[in-house]
């Protein structure tokens, strides 16, 4: 800044040490915030940065969206806002928002010259917190930092709200963690945690049956704690006890772990199997009337692959598992094919829809429900694209992609892989094209990021189920695809794609459904952006993870996994700082933090500072509010949901619906676990 | 009043160029946000500006020279420019915009040559006009040039 002084030189630390949730607001705040502003005009771009160096804020500028967005994962916490022009040649701002708000979870402001009605609409279905018209002012961009606060306030709220015996005790601590102003929080936030975790493990397990249990929210990032430990334990001694010690996520029962697991198994199993019945189940999934619609989403994904890990599970088996998960009658008779034609939530069978071009268009067409449940089908091509680049074998496939495996991408795969050979050999084929590069042939990796992908296809036309990971809301069934493409090369610590970026925002732009769905995904398990987060993660800087990991002290260890040492710190934390993980960001924050355990600062991949810690607080905060997002898309969504073809209308006026009224989605995704926001109707 | 006779002229220019309506509010953004730090901030943008927009024009000949035309690409040229003249507060380069993208909207081919030729006058005439203003400007002193108006 120019001469302000110590406004204006306020470190990022400090100023992220400003941002306390709930406590007062330091002196300076809003000053030192740290905006990233991306705008292809560089006459726009040259007085925005000026504006907003008026105003005291941190400003880094950026001319193309590809650029901001590698910014943004290198760092993660790096950055309390995003202000990104609609049109920009490289990428559609939307599409960058949809990124973002997966990854990272940053509240983003679009703008434009166009004030037109539609496309302020489209700015606030995909989950944009503002909309600016040009020319700006600098009177507008003075406030920008309410949204901010309004975000970190909302996941705190959804925090505290996870309805979990650990609430008690872990409000408090809470209230530490949520104190992310510096290294000395970190520190507070690591004994917080660690009592959390002595005390939740404990109590855990005691009260799983007689008190109230909180609903858990699978996100991206639990998913993936969830996903690489059964790959450590292996697809057919994972039981859920064992997963759960591995993943050490307080608050977390063994009976969330059951039920997640069955899903997964679910998932698995569709992934390999019957790529169209597939979609036929992550049609169940998504559909919100059962329950545990939600939740089943990122399960589904898991049982296929735990089901694709441990070799295909006979179609009635997986049908079975299904409809148990799901509750829902699409599981009959094995593997639900029927949805087929709906959209299809993986594409197998367009791999070139795999950014999201395609996408819309194939989504609607195709009807396939993605094998995976819930995942998306927007996510499929990519992830598909991905699996078929790692697996290369159908039989094989097993979620090479991360080794957490689970990969939008891999979900595909072990779609295919799972159930029948042949469907799969053709889903693969189908697919192909665009995903499968992700499956590894050993199965081992869970497949979690095809089931996300499902997750996030579903949006097409399945209803929401996918909440699980969480994707933004954006309804371009494209950008699903996209995300799992991107990554094919599969993080090895990374189960999902997250770092594809273009999967990322595929995800979110599916379509209307879509943006239910991906609002439920994010808010839900977050199980895609997981996929790419953690993608990301592990592409961008394991070293991060390990950081964190080693704050966290989780076991992390694994290697890029270390993602999933990260959720688990995180989640373990719970509410700590943010997790933020730079990378884990999109999903993992919002998963984590609903989830109550969420909140863990650990936040895996921030640089391993306290700095970041606070930061994560940050995110985690943003988290939050996106997940609540996702919870209230999943209301509405139950309705509109479910349907086999939902016509994008209906999602999308219950998408607006909801997002007018902020339906306590949430309730959708009972997992039987943490709820992470309960959202209040 | 400015003492100077040459800020006294500076001023009156300055005010001339917004009575015509070749400048909107939105410069007034701009020369607020010059300070001690960017003395000569406006002069900057505005010549970025008329780098870059140099660009578009280029760009909307071309697409103009092909026929027939192909107004999508002729409206995302024009939304473009619209948006960085509105930004340094090009009031009439910023109307003739809007007019083009109209015509490119319903499809008048003869519409929009017209707009386009129109548009290209005030452009170059807003260009000179600011040129004048800030060699004079820069003559005139940069303490006052600098000087917050408002």
């Amino acid at each position: 800044m120019n001469s302000s002084g110590g406004k204006g030189s306020m470190s990022t630390a400090s100023s992220s040490a400003a941002w306390k949730a709930g406590d007062v607001v330091p002196d300076q705040f809003p000053a030192g915030l740290r905006v990233l502003v991306v705008d292809d005009d560089p006459t726009c771009l040259m007085i925005l940065e000026k504006m907003l160096r008026t105003c005291l804020y941190e400003v880094t500028k950026c001319n193309r969206a590809e650029t901001a967005l590698s910014m943004l994962r290198e760092n993660k916490n790096g950055f309390d806002i995003v202000i990104s022009d609609v049109h920009m040649p490289d990428m559609d701002g939307f599409k960058l928002l949809e990124h973002i708000g997966l990854e990272m979870d940053l509240p983003v402001i679009m703008m434009s010259a166009d004030d037109g009605k539609h496309v302020v609409m489209k700015g606030v279905t995909h989950g944009a917190c503002d909309y600016l018209i040009k020319p700006v002012r600098i009177e507008a961009l003075k406030n920008i930092w309410q949204h901010v606060v309004r975000k970190r306030k909302n996941e705190w709220k959804d925090f505290e709200q996870s309805g979990s015996v650990e609430e008690g005790d872990r409000q408090p601590k809470q209230s530490e963690e949520a104190d992310y102003s510096s290294s000395a929080n970190e520190g507070n936030w690591k004994s917080s945690k660690k009592r959390k975790d002595d005390d939740d493990e404990a109590e855990e397990r005691d009260d799983t049956s007689t008190l109230k249990k909180p609903r858990v929210v699978w996100s991206v990032e639990l998913h993936q704690q969830f996903v690489a430990a059964v790959n450590q334990l292996g697809i057919d001694k994972a039981v859920p006890k064992k997963i759960l010690e591995l993943m050490n996520v307080p608050g977390l029962t063994r009976e969330n772990v059951a039920s997640h697991l069955q899903k997964y198994r679910l998932y698995l199993r569709r992934l390999s199997g019957v790529s169209q019945h597939q979609s036929n189940l992550n049609n169940s999934f998504i559909s919100p009337q059962e329950a545990t619609f939600g939740p089943l989403s990122p399960l589904n994904g898991l049982d296929l692959q735990t089901l694709a890990a441990t070799g295909q599970l006979p179609a009635q088996s997986l049908a079975t598992l299904q409809a148990a998960g799901l509750g829902r009658s699409t599981a009959k008779s094995g593997i639900a094919m029927p949805l087929v034609d709906q959209r299809n939530i993986f594409s197998f069978e367009n791999p070139k829809l795999r950014f999201g071009e395609g996408q819309q268009q194939h989504m609607n067409n195709n009807k396939q429900i993605n094998l995976l449940h819930g995942i998306p089908t927007t996510m499929e091509p990519k992830q598909l694209a991905s699996l078929h680049h790692s697996a290369q074998s159908i039989g094989n496939m097993n979620v090479q992609v991360t080794s957490h495996g689970v990969q939008g991408s891999q979900n595909n795969s072990l779609l295919i892989q799972m159930a029948q050979p042949q469907p799969r050999g053709q889903i693969l084929n189908d697919s192909a094209g665009s995903h499968a590069p992700r499956l590894p042939s050993t199965m081992g990796q869970p497949i979690l990021s095809n089931g996300i992908a499902a997750n996030v296809s579903t949006r097409n036309g399945i209803p929401e189920n996918i909440r699980g990971p969480g994707y933004n809301p954006v309804s371009q069934t494209s950008s699903m695809l996209n995300f799992p493409m991107n990554h094919t090369s599969e993080l090895p610590g990374n189960s999902f794609p997250l770092g594809s970026t273009p999967g990322i925002s595929s995800l979110t732009s599916k379509g209307a459904f879509q943006e239910d769905l991906n609002s439920d995904i994010k808010g839900s398990g977050g199980f895609m952006p997981s996929y790419d987060i953690f993608n990301d993660l592990n592409q961008h800087k394991p070293q991060n993870w390990e950081l964190q990991n080693v704050g966290m002290t989780f076991d992390a260890s694994q290697h890029s996994n270390s993602l999933q040492g990260n959720l688990d710190l995180a989640q373990s934390v719970l509410v700590q700082q943010g997790f933020s993980s730079g990378q884990m960001n999109g999903q993992n924050r919002s998963a984590a933090v609903v989830s109550k355990a969420m909140f863990s600062a650990g936040d895996c991949t921030e640089q391993g500072n306290a700095q970041n810690v606070n930061h994560h607080l940050n995110n985690l905060l943003v988290d939050n509010t996106i997940r609540i997002k996702s919870e209230r898309v999943a209301d509405a969504g139950p309705a509109n949901l479910f349907p086999d073809h939902f016509g994008q209308d209906d999602l999308m006026s219950a998408l607006l619906k909801q997002q007018e009224g902020i339906a306590p989605a949430e309730n959708e995704f009972d997992f039987d676990g943490y709820s992470m926001d309960n959202i209040p109707v | 009043m400015e003492r100077n006779p040459m800020r006294r002229q500076l001023a009156i220019m300055r005010q001339s160029l917004f009575d015509q309506g070749y400048l909107d509010e939105q410069f007034i953004q701009l020369e607020e946000l010059q300070d001690d730090a960017n003395p000569n901030f406006v002069e900057e943008v505005v010549t970025l500006y008329y780098r870059d927009s140099a660009r578009i024009i280029l760009n909307l000949e071309q697409a103009l020279e092909r026929k027939p035309f192909d107004f999508n690409k002729l409206d995302g040229l024009m939304h473009q420019f619209k948006g960085s003249s509105s930004s340094i507060g090009a009031k009439k380069v910023k109307a003739e915009s809007t007019l083009f993208r109209e015509y490119c909207k319903s499809g008048n081919a003869e519409g929009c040559t017209r707009a386009f030729q129109q548009l290209k006058r005030e452009y170059d005439t807003l260009k000179r006009k600011l040129e004048a203003y800030f060699q004079l400007a820069r003559q005139a002193g940069p303490a006052e040039t600098a000087c917050r108006r408002k």
